[in-house]
């Protein structure tokens, strides 16, 4: 349900004027919510940023999903690229 | 990537009856300035909690829907994790909560210039709300306008 949830609230939140991208590890369930801007992440459930203490991995994701605010084809939905 | 054929045989059959809230049409904001001058705020679906917070409740019905504020300058481990939900793995923010609310990396990238700051004030909401109607009607608006008063640029969104 979280895919939904943060989904929903990428909506509210752009529609007051700030622009959003979420991390998705269920890409089926983003196709159908369809918010404006996702990366997706080959990880499973409970692991959105891949790596416990994995500094780098975390940072390099968080890049991606800051270099999806340039984007406005939305709904985007990019794969993470290591 | 997990496909819905790997979940839970539960959490499987109450996906194929469950009617996702389609976003139509998508809306659209777009940067008013340069990523490495903007402002930024998380928003997490882990269902963490400061601590001496409330715990999101585990038996309201169709899911918590209630918001919990995190200061950007605390400290990411002390937060605790009441998701109610058994569909992943806790071993990830167990180990370290900036896997589901990256907040140390956040402040390197504003130490780093990537970003211009950290937002003052992070969300926190509890992902497992299979009734979303008051989350959308109450919790929804409640962050958006916390996000305009802290004059955030870019809001980026960690489910679990």
């Amino acid at each position: 349900m979280c895919t939904q949830t943060v989904g929903l609230a990428q909506a509210t939140v752009e529609e007051r004027g700030i622009p959003t991208a979420s991390i998705t590890m269920l890409t089926e369930i983003t196709e159908k919510i369809r918010p404006p801007r996702a990366l997706a992440v080959p990880y499973p459930l409970g692991f959105p940023l891949g790596e416990a203490n994995n500094r780098e991995l975390q940072t390099e994701i968080l890049r991606q999903l800051l270099a999806l605010l340039e984007r406005n084809d939305v709904p985007v939905l990019e794969e993470l690229r290591l | 990537m997990v496909e819905t054929g790997e979940l839970s045989v539960e959490l499987q059959a109450f996906l194929k009856t469950y009617s996702w809230r389609r976003i139509d049409p998508v809306p659209k904001a777009s940067l008013s300035t340069p990523i490495r001058e903007c402002r930024v705020a998380l928003v997490s679906s882990a269902g963490f909690v400061a601590p001496g917070e409330e715990p999101f409740s585990h038996s309201m019905h169709g899911g918590d829907h209630s918001l919990r504020v995190i200061p950007g300058a605390m400290d990411v481990q002390s937060l605790e994790e009441h998701h109610d939900s058994d569909s992943f793995s806790r071993a990830g923010v167990d180990a370290d909560r900036n896997m589901g609310l990256p907040l140390d990396r956040l402040h390197e990238l504003a130490a780093e210039g990537e970003i211009g700051s950290v937002a003052p004030r992070h969300f926190s909401v509890m992902g497992s709300i299979t009734a979303p109607n008051r989350y959308i009607k109450h919790t929804l608006p409640a962050i958006a306008d916390l996000l305009v008063e802290d004059h955030v640029d870019i809001a980026l969104m960690v489910p679990v």
